[in-house]
């Protein structure tokens, strides 16, 4: 072999080095992003499942409370005016600060301090006139100042969090007065303009009741529309027009099937707007493609010996397919279904468009109620400008996340228990 | 009323098919049944639903047109256009129901109460027909059941019937999403000409204030121009396939032709969560972290970055495009037949020389098809776009400014409240039908190259 060639080869081996070498790098830069991207999330929004509170001294003062009665009743104590005695617990912090600038102690702890005062008394009477220690909220700047993800050391005047407030913060943090627990709240109780009292109660139920509708309406007429598709179908040209109308439909952009859902469902039909029924409908439409194609799959699986076997029994067409064959198929049908709801899930410009966008502090409770959804909720927030939010946004993002994995697992589940393997 | 109505009719349904059952089993008594005696009830309960259902849904349809025509018919002397004789009969409607807080004039009190009556009318017709409808089937299909008629084949029939329908329920889909887009978009074509949508340079619906119930013609001519719309859109999506082809199509290469299995298994489902992760997640990730992070390299070499610019958003998009090409190419590549690689390493040829002169050539069509679903993909994309990416619509081609697109002003328009009837509503579904045009065209080119690649290697 010459030198001529000896080189052509190694620049051709050399060559295909490189090309794997591309191939590697484009691999391990979609992996790298995915890996970025998790830690984002994960980095700035665990610390959205600890909850701040602040724990100061409250006495249930009778005089202040207002209350006559010797003994009083459940109702004396509900109708008490606790604003005096909430405003004592926070500024009993500090009782050399002036009356006047008293506003920026109330500021440190969430605006709903004083119903959180009069909660603790109702739930135990016998604290009437006693000095009690209680937990209260505290505002969602000292909550970030408690987590670290506020700066401290930049000018006071950009600041939300003053100096004077962080010297508080300092000293209740040194006596073991700032308390860092579990957020059950972030889970229980609906969104709120409040960073620290906003949760995901009002935007899970919306999206729970959306898949709920986008099931009913989809899965019957999806697996109906496959099994004659599939099974009893002439070949004809309208036949081949319904198959790649639904071959189209499957990529059309959803926020198209949001106007369908604003120029149809709304505006002709008159459906309550903001509504997860509405919102469930106009996802059941987007899924629609995807379940029947998923099913016709499934049904395509089933081999011919098995319907041939039930016909030889003298089994009708309609017989073989109903009892033989759509059984066999619903394992692939059910996966389908789950992955198309799946996607359904995580749809936000649709929701949008037919007003499910609107700011709900109540918790739904049929379909017919106003709602968010989880990805709208997580839109919504992030508009916010509250350094709050970040933070529930990303955990937002983690509860949805998790749902979305839970649901691919089922889906795999249901597939590899259920499904029979042919050959 | 409506609700009783259909849980009537649905409940005598269930009744039926146990009655029919029953009758089965006393008609065997005496003589041979010619089908299994639950397709005794299934026949009777058919009957008796589904004309009474049908007959329902049409009544429901038509009723409300035919009662509005009755009531204007009393106003047709008085030359009113369209748009006024709809406002009178919503206040006509707002009176009858209660809830109307107007000047009631005599005329629409008198037009309220014939509401009143015809609506009642209406109601009590729709009950009588009903229940003449069930009544007549009923009995109709009970003569068969008596007769001992054959049972399963129209019972097969109307089955077969039940799922045709179903399967239409796409077809109805695409008709609604045409329909509705058509209705809304000619309106907007009849206040701005189609050619300042599809040529003009500046958009900028909220200048349309609309004064004395019309909107100003020359204010309209200026405001809808979709260029930097459509420049926009094709601008991010060719930003977000600039990441995506590069990355996705080497990613497809190595996993079908170098990857072990054990790779293979486990990295392309991984990639595949890509796509999985709900768009929304994507935007908040552009406009958080890759937004800031563009602006700050921009920053550092002098250039001078907006923290929403196009190219976060491109980028952003791209990555979560990338498993829609590596997967799709992935396929095609498997799909090329081994004696053309076996053919090719024959004659001397390395991997990659391979990979590049025979099996790309040969899945190139695949390739093309998955590509254009990813552009198709990109271009319908919106809540990246909304979030990252700037909402006024600039006519530039400089990756680190704003831009806005097509989707992204659909959801300026229509969120919060609308008013239909507004042209700034309209264009929005103007802005959905030509989105909609060029998905599907997209769609349709690259959905028969797919097909006609899958035919000619399987």
């Amino acid at each position: 072999m010459n030198s001529f060639k000896k080189n052509l080869l190694k620049k051709r081996y050399n060559a295909e080095r490189r090309f794997q070498w591309y191939g590697k790098i484009a691999i391990g830069l979609a992996l790298s992003f995915l890996a970025v991207f998790l830690f984002q999330i994960f980095s700035k929004g665990y610390s959205a499942f600890q909850k701040t509170w602040i724990v100061t001294e409250v006495h249930y003062d009778k005089e202040l409370l207002l209350i006559d009665a010797e003994s009083p009743s459940k109702d004396d104590l509900e109708n008490a005016d606790y604003y005096d005695v909430a405003y004592k617990a926070m500024t009993s912090l500090d009782p050399g600060l002036p009356e006047e600038e008293d506003r920026q102690l109330i500021q440190m702890v969430s605006y709903k301090y004083e119903a959180e005062v009069k909660d603790l008394l109702l739930k135990n009477p016998d604290y009437l006139g006693k000095i009690v220690p209680i937990k209260l909220t505290a505002s969602d700047d000292v909550d970030q100042v408690h987590k670290g993800n506020y700066p401290r050391d930049i000018p006071e005047e950009n600041r939300r969090v003053n100096d004077y407030q962080l010297q508080i913060y300092d000293m209740l943090n040194e006596r073991g007065d700032i308390l860092s627990e579990f957020n059950i709240s972030f889970f229980t109780s609906p969104d709120s303009r409040e960073a620290e009292l906003a949760g995901i109660a009002s935007s899970f139920m919306g999206t729970v009741f959306s898949i709920l509708v986008c099931l009913a309406f989809s899965f019957p007429v999806a697996v109906l529309a496959a099994i004659y598709l599939e099974e009893f179908a002439p070949k004809n040209k309208f036949t081949d027009f319904i198959e790649v109308n639904i071959n189209n439909l499957a990529a059309v952009p959803s926020i198209v099937f949001g106007l369908l859902g604003l120029g149809v469902l709304l505006a002709v039909f008159n459906l309550p707007r903001s509504t997860p029924l509405v919102g469930g409908i106009t996802l059941s439409l987007m899924t629609l493609p995807t379940i029947i194609i998923a099913a016709r799959a499934s049904l395509k699986a089933v081999p011919p010996s098995i319907r041939e076997a039930a016909l030889a029994m003298g089994a009708s067409n309609m017989q073989t397919t109903m009892h033989h064959t759509v059984p066999l198929s619903m394992p692939g049908t059910l996966s389908g279904t789950i992955i198309g709801l799946a996607q359904a899930l995580g749809e936000t410009a649709p929701l949008i468009l037919i007003g499910m966008v609107a700011f709900v502090n109540t918790i739904p409770g049929t379909p017919v109620d106003p709602a968010a959804s989880l990805p709208v909720q997580i839109y919504i927030w992030s508009e916010s400008a509250e350094r709050g939010f970040v933070e529930k946004v990303s955990a937002c993002i983690m509860v949805l996340l998790a749902f979305l994995i839970l649901m691919n697992l089922a889906a795999q589940i249901v597939r590899h228990k259920f499904e029979k393997k042919w050959s | 009323m409506n609700l009783i109505l259909v849980t009537f009719i649905i409940l005598l349904a269930f009744t039926s098919y146990y009655f029919g059952r029953k009758k089965a089993l006393v008609i065997q008594s005496s003589q041979r049944l010619t089908a299994l005696p639950k397709f005794y009830g299934y026949y009777l309960a058919a009957w008796c639903a589904a004309p009474a259902l049908i007959i329902f849904a049409l009544w429901s349809v038509f009723e409300p047109s035919i009662v509005k025509t009755f009531i204007l018919q009393d106003y047709t002397d008085q030359n009113l256009t369209k748009n006024e004789l709809q406002l009178i009969y919503t206040k006509v409607k707002a009176l009858a129901a209660g809830t109307y807080t107007g000047n009631i004039t005599n005329f629409l009190d008198e037009s309220a109460n014939k509401y009143i009556q015809l609506k009642g009318i209406a109601n009590s017709a729709k009950v009588a027909i009903i229940l003449a409808i069930l009544i007549f089937s009923l009995s109709f299909a009970y003569r068969s059941v008596q007769k001992n008629d054959r049972m399963r084949e129209p019972v097969e029939i109307f089955l077969k019937w039940v799922l045709f329908v179903a399967s239409l329920g796409a077809v109805l889909v695409t008709i609604g999403i045409v329909f509705s887009l058509l209705f809304e978009a000619i309106r907007f074509f009849q206040a701005v000409k189609i050619f300042d949508f599809i040529f003009g340079t500046h958009w900028y619906p909220a200048k349309t204030f609309v004064r004395d119930g019309q909107p100003d013609p020359e204010l309209m001519k200026d405001a809808f121009g979709a260029v930097p719309l459509f420049a926009g859109t094709f601008f991010i999506a060719f930003i977000a396939m600039c990441v995506a082809i590069p990355i996705g199509l080497l990613s497809g290469i190595y996993l079908s032709e170098y990857a072990g299995r054990g790779v293979r298994k486990y990295a392309k489902p991984i990639i595949e969560i890509l796509a999985g992760i709900p768009t929304v997640v994507y935007g908040f990730f552009a406009a958080l972290t890759v937004g800031p992070f563009v602006k700050e390299i921009g920053n550092a070499m002098g250039l001078e970055v907006s923290a929403e610019s196009a190219l976060a958003a491109g980028a952003v998009m791209g990555v979560m495009i990338i498993p829609f090409i590596s997967s799709l190419s992935d396929d095609v590549m498997t799909a090329v037949p081994q004696n053309l690689r076996d053919g090719s390493y024959a004659m001397g040829a390395t991997k990659s020389e391979t990979v590049k002169k025979v099996i790309f050539p040969a899945a190139l069509p695949g390739i093309v098809g998955s590509i254009l679903l990813a552009v198709s993909r990109a271009i319908g994309e919106t809540m990246i776009v909304v979030m990252a990416s700037g909402l006024a619509a600039n006519l530039t081609m400089n990756p680190l400014e704003s831009t806005s697109t097509i989707t992204a002003q659909i959801v300026v328009i229509l969120i919060g409240d609308q008013q239909f009837g507004d042209p700034k509503t309209q264009s929005a579904f103007a802005l959905g039908i030509s989105l909609f045009i060029v998905t599907l065209f997209l769609n349709v080119i690259a959905l028969s190259v797919v097909k006609k690649y899958r035919e000619k290697y399987e």
